[in-house]
């Protein structure tokens, strides 16, 4: 994209094509002629990384697209019904809530190398500030993708964010009206956030293309922060640049792909797997794990415009940065003190993020003003000062000059994924708080854990057997249906099997020709059966708590693992949180509350229940249920087996994902280090 | 590099050719889940399971539309003379030469079961019209005899049979 290309085709039909439009020429000139600056390091192989991100969000996303139900009434079990009924839904729903996360984390790299090798300075401002836009793009993509699947904290995520709008002087509620489309979030908010998320990553390409052309006009920056002189300081952009991106590329999909097939909710809020309900509000509102540093900002100014302004704020000063900073010295380099002062930043955006998730008491209040006022004073304070009266130390004459002066860090490779798993880390205290209080669920040793973990299919078929039995008679499984119970990865029961179970139900069919509704035996497509026609029926039966369903329960409740065991937690792949507090919940009754504490009437004191005064009474007993295959009859098994079998009707294709993500994973090792190797191979003749 | 002999020549071409490969079959191999998407989903298939007619009230020259698998089926409770018409037709000189004993269960001859899309292009036939007593279809005007057979028209094939039997003399499950 830089001037006339010298490109000149040989084939006669690409002659043709090219007098007509040149359009061969500009990959060539842009793609392949394209000279690179010979020493960059692989920090700046980020954008191509987003690129691929952009990509890979847009094709997953028109895929799900097709899966998906835009409706207030539907949404919720679409997404599921994706998950558990499409041909690789699972893989691609997981995919695109995973790629989401995986882009943030992409940007933030690529936001700080730019940040710290100053490649917002001229005469690179407007590449920069085409660069927020495609941020704040994102953020609003990224906002309005996860109100689509209408759990809880889509739901109430959307409502606080878009009651950030409210606090414009004069129009703000007219304002928040026209996003909701109603009195409040509902259907028709729904609606338009679908057609927006569809449409604005679009938008994104478009600016992305601005920003590959601003790029090629003004060439790319480079660790030493000197601009290309001659020949000697460049080299092609392929093989070059290209081999090393598709290296950086790999690595990075392996990290993504640890993500997919291993951990693919530890980003993700457990209650989000609970269906919207515009009656309860969750116990913390929390936003994505990339917003986090914003939302702390937000929250530690206690007044409502002033926060909405701040917040805006810490994200549109970034525009301004060419201007604040106006040190001739591009990269930091050869600028000790801003050097010092950018790592004190990227904690203090890390802080920030950890505030973020934290509720808004106590200490955390005053630490996230402490870091809000740090995080302003760096770009408004700090970088002026520090571009007024810093002495740099003396850059290299020329990009040769670099390459040659010092040694290649492999550190900077290692640093880069310890920053990431670092930014990851973050959000581990957003994914569990649904039990603050109490003493935490121990750890089961599950089956179904770690790399290679499988369901025990005899635990499968008891713990159907207690949910029968004894769950079912108040806790409806909207989700699962008896022909599941044939599929593969999970009880094992055989067609006949399932066929005869479904055939002691009744279920409601009809009109028939005569226009009434009949009694039918159910058949295998047919759903579990609900034990209350309805929500107010299953509320007034059961002293006012309606018995929430259990199809996702295991993956809809968590707890805190506290810092550092969450970050213990990615790599060790722990998943188990929801099984660990059913079992927990299960065996945690007590028939007398400790001394002190008042129980409500109608309640039972369970140990490990959020307050601890459950409306649901302790149902299990030893020998209640009998076990054909010999288990102990015991209540600590009842529990165990019951929490197995709620963990694969909340993710049934976890074997199937275990053992694809097996084969991914030792696929992407292998073409990792084959890259490696060719990019060796290629670069060994530029050295 | 060090050297630049041809050894070290050929192995670095390996090299890239190899690499190239992995990658190409990484690259299919990743576009197979996009595609195995299109399927029908599970509880799609699932509600294709087979399905029971009973067909005690069709009279005598009537028939019903029954839906499986997102289909039109027609029942057709036939006449003896439409029968008779069915049987009487030179078979070689059909479009699709098919017998009516092949088109309808033995020992239930008054029963014709068919699926009700035209194998022209898909439209839905209207039963009871046209010139042979069967099917009428408005798109192009095919024509269906009361076997179901094509007897004019652009239609290529006979309606299609779906799979079924009689569970009883008075019943039938489809698929
Ligand atoms: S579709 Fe029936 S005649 Fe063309």
């Amino acid at each position: 994209m830089s001037g006339p290309s010298s490109f000149q085709p040989q084939n006669s039909v690409l002659k043709w094509i090219e007098r007509r439009l040149p359009i061969f020429g500009l990959v060539h000139s842009s793609f392949v002629a394209y000279p690179t600056p010979r020493n960059l390091n692989y920090w700046w192989t980020f954008g191509g990384i987003l690129s691929f991100m952009l990509g890979v969000q847009i094709i997953t996303g028109v895929i799900l697209a097709m899966h998906y139900t835009p409706h207030a009434d539907l949404a919720f079990n679409s997404v599921e019904a994706i998950v558990r009924d499409v041909d690789y839904g699972w893989l691609l729903r997981y995919l695109h809530s995973n790629g989401a996360s995986m882009f943030f984390i992409a940007v933030y790299i690529h936001m700080l190398r730019g940040l710290y090798y100053g490649s917002y300075k001229e005469p690179r401002e407007i590449l920069w500030i085409l660069g927020v836009i495609i941020y704040l793009l994102m953020m609003a993509t990224g906002f309005m993708g996860y109100v689509l699947p209408w759990g809880q904290m889509s739901f109430w995520g959307a409502t606080v964010i878009t009651n950030l709008f409210s606090a414009i002087p004069y129009f703000g509620e007219s304002i928040v009206t026209l996003l909701w489309g109603g009195y409040s979030v509902g259907n028709p908010t729904l609606n338009r956030f679908f057609s927006l998320h569809y449409l604005l990553p679009f938008v994104i390409a478009g600016v992305v293309v601005l920003h590959v052309w601003a790029l090629h006009v003004a060439g790319q920056n480079n660790p030493a922060g000197v601009e290309p002189k001659t020949a000697k300081d460049t080299v092609p952009f392929t093989p070059y640049a290209t081999i090393k991106d598709a290296f950086g590329l790999s690595c990075f999909i392996l990290f993504y792909c640890w993500f997919i097939f291993y951990i693919p909710n530890y980003l993700g809020d457990p209650d989000n797997y609970i269906p919207a309900n515009p009656g309860v509000t969750p116990a913390h509102i929390v936003p994505e794990w990339y917003y986090l540093p914003f939302y702390a900002i937000l929250r530690s100014i206690p007044n409502k415009l002033a926060g909405v302004a701040a917040m805006f704020s810490a994200i549109l000063i970034l525009a301004f940065l060419p201007w604040l900073d106006s040190a001739k010295t591009r990269s930091m380099r050869y600028r000790p003190l801003a050097k010092q002062c950018f790592w004190i930043f990227v904690g203090v955006c890390l802080g920030l993020g950890y505030l973020g998730a934290k509720p808004p008491e106590g200490v955390y209040v005053v630490a996230g003003r402490i870091l809000t006022a740090c995080y302003f004073a760096y770009f408004l304070i700090v970088l002026p000062i520090l571009s007024r009266i810093e002495k740099p130390r003396t850059v290299p004459n020329s990009i040769a000059d670099d390459v040659l002066g010092k040694k290649k860090s492999v550190v900077a490779s290692a640093l880069a994924v310890i920053g990431a798993v670092g930014l990851l880390a973050l959000d581990g205290g957003s994914t569990a708080r649904a039990a603050e209080h109490g003493p935490t669920p121990p750890s089961v040793n599950w089956s179904f854990a770690g790399p290679f973990g499988k369901f025990d299919q005899g635990q499968l078929q008891r713990g159907y057997k207690i949910y029968k039995e004894v769950c079912s008679a108040c806790h409806s499984m909207n989700l699962v249906h008896y022909r599941n119970l044939t599929d593969p990865g999970g009880p094992g029961f055989s067609i006949a099997q399932a066929e005869a179970l479904a055939a002691e139900i009744q279920v409601k069919d009809g009109p028939n020709d005569a226009g009434e509704m009949f009694e039918r035996p159910g058949r295998v497509a047919d759903k579990f059966p609900a034990p209350f026609p309805n929500e107010n029926a299953a509320r007034a039966a059961n002293g006012g708590a309606a018995p929430p369903d259990l199809s996702l329960m295991a993956k809809a409740r968590g707890y805190e693992r506290g810092f550092p065991q969450f970050i213990f937690d990615a790599f060790t792949q722990f998943q188990e949180k929801g099984p660990n507090y059913i079992h927990a919940i299960l065996t945690g009754f007590e028939e007398t509350p400790p001394e002190g504490f008042e129980l409500p009437d109608g309640s039972t004191y369970n140990k490990y229940f959020p307050g601890h005064a459950m409306k649901m009474p302790s149902v299990l007993a030893d020998d209640q249920v009998t076990y054909d295959d010999g288990t102990p009859q015991k209540v600590d098994q009842y529990a165990k087996d019951v929490a197995a079998f709620l963990m694969w009707t909340a993710e049934p294709k976890l074997e199937e994902r275990k053992r694809l993500g097996f084969q991914v994973m030792i696929f992407m090792i292998i073409l990792t280090g084959l890259l490696y190797f060719t990019k060796r191979a290629v670069w060994a003749d530029a050295h | 590099m060090t050297t630049s002999s041809s050894a070290g020549q050929s192995r670095r071409d390996f090299l890239f050719v190899a690499t190239g490969a992995v990658a190409a079959v990484g690259a299919a191999a990743a576009a197979w889940p996009l595609v195995a998407q299109l399927n029908p989903d599970a509880s799609t298939v699932a509600a294709g399971a087979p399905i029971e007619v009973d067909l005690a009230p069709i009279a005598d020259g009537q028939d019903i539309k029954v839906f499986w698998r997102g289909k039109p089926i027609y029942i057709m409770h036939r006449t003896k003379k439409q029968i008779e018409e069915a049987r009487d037709v030179n078979v070689a000189s059909l479009p699709d030469p098919q017998p009516d004993s092949a088109r309808v269960k033995e020992g239930h001859d008054q029963w014709l079961v068919v699926i009700g899309i035209c194998t022209h292009l898909g439209c839905i036939p209207i039963a009871h019209e046209g010139n042979y007593d069967g099917f009428f279809c408005p798109c192009h005007g095919s024509q269906y005899d009361s076997s179901g057979r094509i007897r004019q028209g652009p239609a290529p094939l006979n309606l299609a049979i779906p799979p079924y039997a009689f569970v009883s003399d008075s019943k039938i499950r489809i698929g």
